[in-house]
């Protein structure tokens, strides 16, 4: 047994409780929790970020987003200088929206994992029924599992056990993370209250003490087996999986959605011709090896110096879900 | 001629500006010393020393559950004054004016003005007025500045918290921005938020005539209580340890945090203190404000910090806000 285990939780609200409500000052030295691949806007590629400034750009254009991806720097831009561009708190407004302005081309920014990505498809789905010729998503979504995978397969990793996000596990049902177990992994679905988190934590504990495998559900009344299959049918007749590009990651194969062919006219990306553009990472930003549990926030030269939340320069600083945002809030000097 | 519409040659500096000023601002604000229309008011000078203070107000929507822009200006600046412990007595009042702007809109702010001022017991006694062309502000954009005097032996400072000092909050703290928030329309969560917005500086002379041991005052306005607890940690180089679970917050701002992902320790109140001072002041806080005002904590020496002791028992750190607060994603 090894004198300290480490845990990833690979959600971005539990990474904001858990620095929150101070849960690192109420473990033993010998735990010791980081955060992994769990929020949807640190993950974004340049590229996709590029693709939504280009939108940003043209006229008669409206992009609506959720908040924290207005913030995201490329190129010395931000979605955030832009008139056109409406922080939205509910995905259905963009469709009332496009009703209202019939003259303006309404882009919905869709960024997400497997949580948030059924109510992209309804809000589709909706636009379709309606007949709306002039709303479009930019679709961003992934999911989640790719990057579990790679950071198990990884020989080099030094991760002891996951924290599951549970909202993730009510769309999917326990049975998503099924590979875990079989990558020799374990897991506990986890619920986002401090005691559900703490609770969850000390179950993982005794399984890496017991050195058993496998994933626990500890966020019973909300996550069944087989999850949501409401949620996951639209997901499959509105989205194909892809290969997709993972801020300082990569591109990892199948860990991407894309607008099938059925509703093909909503996809932002073809009805602007929008071409993919290499955008290169922010040089020594550490944003990539943070997310895959390999550094921690403060190993980064630009942490707290360049980049701060007010003036990010990765991702993970800019969203508020984001570890080094987290860990400059709530953590550090 | 007044029309329904404020338009671009009111701020010309003509016959249009000076009958809206005589017929919608001195008419409602009038007093003997804003009544002679002098470019400056000359004031009396009154007891040793004398606060100043300004302050603007852009808040948008101008109208919301609880206030307005008008009452915003006055509270605002008086609660400015109050904080140094000072008798606030004079306000400056400068209106920046979107041409188009519905006049009575306009009249409804002027007259919220006065009675707020009357309520507060302060006078305008000068002021201003520009318009700009549609579209170059928003409204209503105003400034004003406030004068106070402030009695001997009064000495109410950010610098003066000391070792063994008690933090109190008057109220539920972070009413004003999520009221803010709500009234934007764009979160539709049901959620009736009413703003915290008050006059307080009546209160904080009753205060300073019951006791002598308050040290520091400071209105959690933009950044929250977190940014006022900074503020005096950092001017006064001490340690603020803050218990979560006896911060008082509404259950509307409880509500809105949980759904849209805001901290409520970063929420701006219009109508609240953090009054620090020695142990004895907590009677007569709660005298003065009511039951709803709450001791949060105390100071002990120490690295500027803001330790906050959460609901679950951790400690963190409670940092002053760094950007902006955004709705989360999920």
């Amino acid at each position: 047994m090894k004198n300290k285990i480490t845990i990833m939780e690979v959600c971005g609200t539990h990474t904001m409780n858990i620095a929150r409500f101070g849960l690192r000052s109420l473990l033993p030295n010998s735990v010791n929790v980081i955060s992994g691949p769990g929020c949807p806007v640190c993950v974004t590629s340049s590229s996709d970020i590029n693709n939504a400034l280009v939108l940003a750009d043209m006229d008669d254009v409206i992009i609506t987003t959720f908040g924290d991806m207005i913030r995201i720097p490329c190129d010395g831009r931000m979605l955030m200088d832009y008139k056109n561009v409406k922080v939205l708190y509910d995905p259905l407004d963009s469709i009332e929206l496009a009703k209202n302005s019939p003259d303006k081309e309404i882009v919905f920014l869709g960024v997400g994992f497997e949580t948030t990505t059924p109510i992209v498809a309804s809000i589709i789905i909706r636009a379709k029924e309606l007949g709306l010729d002039n709303f479009t998503v930019l679709c961003m979504n992934k999911v989640v599992s790719p990057a579990l995978e790679l950071i198990l397969n990884d020989k080099q990793n030094n991760i002891d056990g996951f924290i599951l996000p549970g909202h993730v596990a009510a769309i999917t049902g326990t049975c998503y993370f099924d590979f875990i177990t079989g990558l020799s992994g374990r897991g506990v679905i986890s619920g986002f209250d401090p005691k559900g988190i703490m609770d969850s934590i000390e179950k993982l504990s005794l399984m890496i003490t017991r050195k058993e495998f496998g994933v626990v559900n500890n966020y019973e009344g909300i996550v069944k087996s087989n999850g949501n299959e409401k949620a996951k049918k639209i997901v499959k007749e509105v989205f194909d999986i892809v290969d997709s590009d993972w801020r300082g990651i990569g591109v990892l194969k199948k860990s991407g959605l894309k607008i099938s062919e059925k509703y093909s006219r909503f996809d932002a990306k073809e009805r602007f011709s929008i071409k993919d553009r290499n955008i290169k990472d922010p040089h020594s930003c550490l944003c990539g090896e943070v997310l895959l549990g390999k550094k921690i926030p403060t190993d980064c030269m630009l942490y707290g110096k360049q980049c701060v939340p007010s003036s990010p320069v990765g991702p993970c600083m800019v969203s508020s879900e984001g570890t080094c945002s987290a860990y400059y809030k709530y953590i550090s000097n | 001629m007044i029309k329904d519409r404020v338009d671009i040659n009111v701020g010309a500096g003509g016959k249009q500006m000076q009958d809206f000023i005589s017929k919608i601002i001195v008419s409602e604000l009038g007093n003997p010393i804003l009544n002679v229309m002098d470019d400056s008011a000359k004031l009396p000078s009154e007891r040793n020393r004398t606060a100043f203070t300004s302050d603007s107000y852009v808040v948008s929507p101008v109208f919301f559950n609880g206030g307005d822009i008008g009452r915003l200006c006055v509270c605002g600046t008086v609660n400015d004054l109050a904080s140094s412990g000072a008798v606030a007595k004079y306000l400056s009042l400068s209106f920046i004016i979107e041409a188009g702007a519905s006049l009575e809109d306009i009249k409804k702010i002027v007259s919220s003005i006065a009675l707020t001022a009357k309520e507060a017991d302060v006078s305008i006694v000068t002021g201003d007025t520009k318009v700009v062309e549609p579209g170059k502000c928003d409204v209503l954009y105003i400034n004003t500045a406030g004068i106070g005097f402030i009695d001997n032996g009064v000495e109410i400072s950010s610098h003066n918290a000391k070792d063994g000092d008690i933090v109190m909050v008057t109220g539920p703290i972070g009413d004003h921005e999520a009221c803010i928030i709500m009234s934007r329309g764009i979160l539709k969560i049901g959620l009736e938020v009413k703003s915290d917005l008050a006059p307080l500086n009546k209160k904080v002379q009753e205060l300073l005539s019951l006791t002598k041991d308050v040290h520091v005052i400071k209105d959690p306005t933009r950044g929250g209580l977190a940014g006022a607890l900074n503020d005096i940690v950092s001017n006064s180089s001490v340690t603020a340890n803050i218990i979560e679970k006896d911060v008082p917050f509404s259950d509307e701002v409880k509500t809105l945090c949980d759904v849209a992902g805001f901290d409520p320790f970063y929420l701006a109140s219009e109508g609240r203190l953090v009054i620090v001072g020695r142990p004895s002041i907590e009677g007569a806080v709660t005298k003065v404000f009511g039951p709803k005002a709450r001791n949060i904590g105390n100071i002990k020496k120490g690295t500027k910090d803001v330790l906050l002791s959460t609901n679950i028992g951790g400690l963190r750190k409670l940092r002053m806000m760094d950007g902006i607060q955004v709705p989360r994603i999920c």
